[in-house]
């Protein structure tokens, strides 16, 4: 059974056992635009929580997408990097980023759920 | 300075605009469509802008006009005709490039549309050259809008008797529901099209028109991706004071004769640079792959010394991949030629490239 949690910084993480995956939600990628672009972690790479993981590009800006976990890099979706915009038509399951092994489960534990996060995501709106 | 509006807010608002401020304004950065969609309306069938920022300026004055203007801006107003329009610069005197605009003979003088963020500092410069017979004034009583695209010459017709017979670079005064309008066959996209001063009281009429007719409204996100694949500066970024029209690859926008002959700001340098070539020139670029160069990134020859800074970098939705624009040294300016981009750290491979990057359909 996983569980799903999202973060202050747009993120969204499911965990699966001690394997996160982590994307962008629907808010983000509607406050981004048309994504045109997409650079992914190696895997193997470890990061800490809320360090730059990946990178995202709309026609607008770049943005860095952060992990909102620490752990391990274990694998990276090279589809987006193949077609950026599925991150907008599915940002939530297909649009996924990366997969991570996760060190420490409180970090999990100590994000938003999802009606919270909805809260959040309407207070912060721009 | 208090952020302004354009006469369209509202309609913007009800079209389902993001707002950004842009040179003063709250403008619509892009609308519910998003940029991408707003682009490829724009290139297969037509769109139209709220540039109402921009600056629409009239000087009035009789042939003493000509010669004042001809000191500031290097085209061939003397030759110019009533209703023929002209890209041209405001040169300061080292030749740096204030402002780009469009300059159109009119019966009693000149129209001038200017960039938003320079009107201001433009209209000081202009004034100082001029003298006490020539009156100047900034109309805010009409909005300008530009309406761009394959299918905006049919569309108009209907609505603007005379308006599609118009040529490149042309304009005139037509009717729209019984009021005068000046328009003329240009724009900013690429693609055929015009820039329309529609008086405010009409404007929410005009717009009603093309919204029916299925014109998609585009913002400045689309504005500026469809420039840049047409080859086109954007004044802040491409173009500053620092940059003289030779630099910036624009020698086609000086006229021959004043190009030989002079008599306006910065001539002297402009000739040096003709003549001995320059130090840096504007060249098409495109990055290999997706990634993406925007403005401030580094350019590298192949041995790693470092030649250049990109200053306009997108995804060009049209051509299907990343653009982009920079200064680099004329020794690696070779259409095809290997050049690195530092993006994010590391170095990326990137061809210089011929402009524009989609090829442009304007009307001879």
């Amino acid at each position: 059974m996983s569980e799903k949690k999202f973060s202050k910084k747009h993120e969204w993480v499911e965990l699966n056992g001690d394997i996160a995956t982590v994307g962008i939600t629907k808010h983000a990628t509607e406050m981004l635009g048309d994504i045109v672009f997409v650079e992914i972690p190696e895997s193997g790479k470890s990061v800490d929580k809320d360090s730059q993981a990946a990178v995202v590009e709309s026609t607008k800006a770049a943005s860095d997408v952060c992990s909102p976990i620490s752990g391990d890099i274990t694998e990276g979706n090279k589809s987006i990097v193949d077609d950026p915009s599925s991150v907008n038509s599915d940002p939530e399951k297909g649009g996924w980023f990366f997969k991570i092994k996760i060190k420490d489960k409180s970090e999990f534990d100590s994000l938003m759920n999802k009606s919270d996060y909805e809260k959040f995501a309407k207070e912060n709106q721009n | 300075m208090e952020v302004q509006k354009t006469a369209l807010y509202k309609i913007h608002k009800n079209l389902g605009a993001k707002f950004a401020p842009f040179a003063g304004y709250e403008m619509p950065i892009q609308y519910s469509d998003g940029i991408v969609k707003e682009h490829i309306s724009t290139r297969t069938y037509a769109g139209f802008f709220d540039v109402s920022h921009m600056g629409q300026f009239y000087i009035e004055g009789g042939l003493s006009l000509d010669e004042a203007l001809e000191k500031i801006i290097p085209a061939d107003l003397k030759n110019l005709n009533i209703n023929q329009s002209k890209y041209s610069f405001l040169l300061n005197l080292k030749g740096g490039i204030i402002d780009d605009l469009i300059i159109t003979r009119r019966k009693n003088g000149f129209y001038i549309v200017l960039n938003a963020a320079c009107k201001d500092n433009d209209i000081k410069h202009i004034s100082k050259n001029l003298s006490e017979d020539h009156k100047f004034y900034l109309c805010s009583k009409t909005s300008l809008i530009a309406v761009q695209g394959p299918k905006s010459s049919e569309i108009l017709e209907k609505k603007i008797r005379g308006i599609s017979s118009l040529k490149f670079m042309y304009g005139n005064f037509f009717e729209f529901e019984g009021e005068k309008l000046y328009a003329t066959r240009s724009g900013y996209t690429g693609e055929d099209g015009f820039e329309i001063s529609v008086p405010n009281n009409k404007v929410e009429n005009f717009i009603k028109y093309l919204i029916e007719n299925k014109v998609k409204p585009v913002g400045l996100g689309a504005r500026d991706t469809l420039r840049l694949e047409a080859g086109l500066c954007l004044y802040g970024h491409d173009l500053n004071e620092k940059i003289n029209p030779i630099e910036a690859n624009l020698k086609w926008a000086i006229a021959k004769t004043r190009r030989e002959t002079g008599g306006f700001n910065g001539w002297e340098k402009i000739k040096e640079n003709l003549e001995q070539g320059t130090s840096r020139i504007r060249v098409g670029i495109l990055p290999e792959g997706k990634i993406i160069a925007r403005e401030g990134t580094k350019i590298f020859s192949t041995n790693d010394e470092e030649i250049g800074t990109i200053t306009s970098g997108t995804f060009g939705p049209s051509v299907n991949a990343p653009v982009a624009m920079g200064y680099i040294d004329p020794k690696f300016s070779e259409i095809g030629a290997n050049i690195k981009l530092e993006v994010r750290g590391k170095k990326h491979n990137a061809q210089v490239s011929k402009l524009p990057f989609y090829k442009k359909s304007y009307v001879k």
